[in-house]
């Protein structure tokens, strides 16, 4: 069963997915030498969240076989609304579904859910934002991030920037529209034993920085 | 399934082109090898056209419709490129749906011939329907200049690259040297030839500078260097692929260098009032598929007016 799911995610991204983002929509990608390897190592992919083709631009960013071993951290309240749509994205995409609403005990679960994962050496996707925001500016990061580099201090945590999806497909419509994005991905970084707060706002003045990049490389 | 009529002379001019491709990689691969000069982005250049001329042949060597088909989906390329680079209101969307949507209406036209519609449907329907769409979602903020924009856009990548579409569709009774393929071989190497003798021409005796706030690389040298190369190239073209004679040849080279020079600013005026240096990174080398078609906007409209005006061509249907 394990096989079958693994195949019709594979032949999804390779016959769909990547071909749509790739020729349909375009990315413009700058850093990709940055991008981890992920062969037998795990790494965080951190990113700031606009549109659901976040996802898909992040995972097409990898090969075909290295998509197979990424799981993107999804809401349960969104993504698992009902048998189909959980299906769906749990076997083409590929994602874990977590609870929003944080208790003591979802959040432990949560974690060692989240753990088990890297220690496959597999990879996630985290939006700290926590859901999708408008285009114009980055909201705060939830610790969430750090919690997790701080449960697993030798996995890279990789802050990426995207611009673009907002203008495909923003919040709140069903009308696509293509546009070329642009995906900056900054070097890897490792917890650095100070606070999960200090190390959440690490990741998003990264995120800012590559923001600030783009907007020079804009104005020229 | 209607196949396009492939002439002696047109398979004489393709063998030369890639002949004349894999000997400039060869020199510089000399030139590499043992004068160490640095010649990567040359050879990068080089090796992107001799993808771009690989897929060209493929798309041509099928059906009509087949070649349609690639046409557009290069005009749909050019338009997302265009519209990436433009600032855009979240209320815009609508028209741009209508923006996209005229490429598969204007290439259909083309398919079947309709002229006068293809004339027509930018310049008309679109430029009715897309002002439409921006009333209805009611945002009179910068409502005129993003309607403009649109419709500058629409009219360089749908339009204009359309007239690619219309050029292979001509029949082949009006050019027996190489047929409505000779005519497109013809227009997209003097294009790009036209562009390579302006550069190599302004890098060597490039002085006086043209149009400095736009282009500081355009120089009056490379202009008419580029002028003369390409009168040259294509009076050698003209007799071998078109219906053309020598004295007409002589004055449709000439005067599309200097279309071809004034599309190539035009793109470059906009990418520096936008402020980006290339419009993607789609070609290695080149940079998107708008720097490389720039020089086409104007070209292949008045290549094909040009035609139709000389070899008499009727294919208007009202």
């Amino acid at each position: 069963m394990k096989f079958l799911c693994d195949l019709l995610k594979y032949l999804s991204f390779l016959i769909l997915i990547k071909p749509f983002i790739y020729l349909v929509l375009g990315v413009n990608i700058s850093g990709i030498k940055n991008l981890p390897k992920l062969d037998n190592q795990p790494a965080i992919l951190v990113a700031n969240h606009n549109s659901h083709i976040d996802t898909l631009i992040l995972m097409s960013l990898f090969t075909c076989s290295q998509i197979l071993k990424i799981h993107p951290l999804a809401a349960i309240d969104y993504f698992c609304k009902n048998k189909i749509f959980e299906f769906i994205f749990k076997t083409l995409i590929g994602i874990v579904p977590i609870k929003r609403k944080v208790t003591k005990s979802s959040a432990t679960n949560m974690y060692s859910e989240v753990n088990k994962i890297l220690q496959k050496n597999e990879t996630i996707i985290i939006y700290p934002e926590g859901s999708r925001g408008n285009s114009s500016d980055i909201q705060s990061f939830k610790s969430g991030v750090a919690h997790i580099a701080q449960m697993n201090p030798n996995v890279p945590v990789i802050p990426i920037y995207i611009n673009g999806p907002d203008r495909i497909l923003p919040k709140g419509t069903l009308l696509w529209i293509p546009f070329i994005a642009n995906v900056y991905v900054a070097e890897p970084i490792y917890y650095d034993n100070t606070s999960t707060k200090m190390f959440t706002e690490k990741i998003r003045s990264i995120v800012e920085q590559l923001k600030e990049e783009h907007r020079i490389k804009e104005e020229l | 399934m209607e196949h396009f009529v492939v002439t002696d002379n047109l398979k004489i001019s393709m063998i030369i082109l890639y002949l004349s491709i894999f000997f400039i990689i060869f020199c510089s691969k000399v030139l590499q090898y043992f004068y160490k000069i640095n010649v990567e982005n040359l050879l990068v250049r080089m090796r992107s056209f001799l993808f771009i001329i690989i897929f060209f042949t493929i798309a041509f060597s099928f059906t009509k419709l087949i070649a349609i088909i690639f046409l557009a989906i290069i005009s749909y390329l050019c338009l997302k490129e265009f519209l990436s680079l433009i600032p855009i209101r979240k209320t815009d969307r609508p028209a741009l749906v209508f923006a996209y949507w005229s490429i598969p209406f204007q290439f259909y036209f083309v398919y079947i011939n309709w002229g006068t519609m293809f004339y027509l449907f930018i310049p008309l329907y679109m430029f009715i329907m897309i002002s439409t769409m921006m009333v209805i979602s009611n945002n009179t903020k910068g409502f005129l200049k993003t309607l403009a924009v649109i419709q500058y856009g629409v009219m360089t990548t749908v339009y204009a690259i359309g007239y690619l579409a219309m050029i292979s569709i001509i029949p082949f009774d009006y050019n027996l040297k190489g047929g409505s393929l000779g005519l497109l071989f013809y227009i997209l190497v003097l294009a790009v030839s036209n562009d390579f003798f302006q550069m190599l021409f302004g890098k060597v005796f490039g002085k006086n500078k043209i149009m400095h706030n736009i282009s500081p690389n355009k120089t009056w040298e490379g202009l008419f260097g580029g002028i003369i190369c390409s009168s040259i190239l294509s009076v050698i073209m003209g007799i071998l692929l078109t219906p053309m004679s020598i004295v007409q040849s002589l004055f449709v080279g000439a005067s599309l260098s200097i279309f071809g020079f004034l599309g190539d600013v035009t793109i470059s005026a906009i990418k520096r009032d936008i402020g980006v240096k290339d419009t993607s990174s789609l070609i290695p080398g080149h940079g998107g598929i708008l720097d490389r078609f720039d020089s086409l906007i104007y070209l292949a409209p008045l290549f094909f007016h040009y035609i139709a005006y000389i070899c008499n061509v009727q294919i208007v249907r009202f």
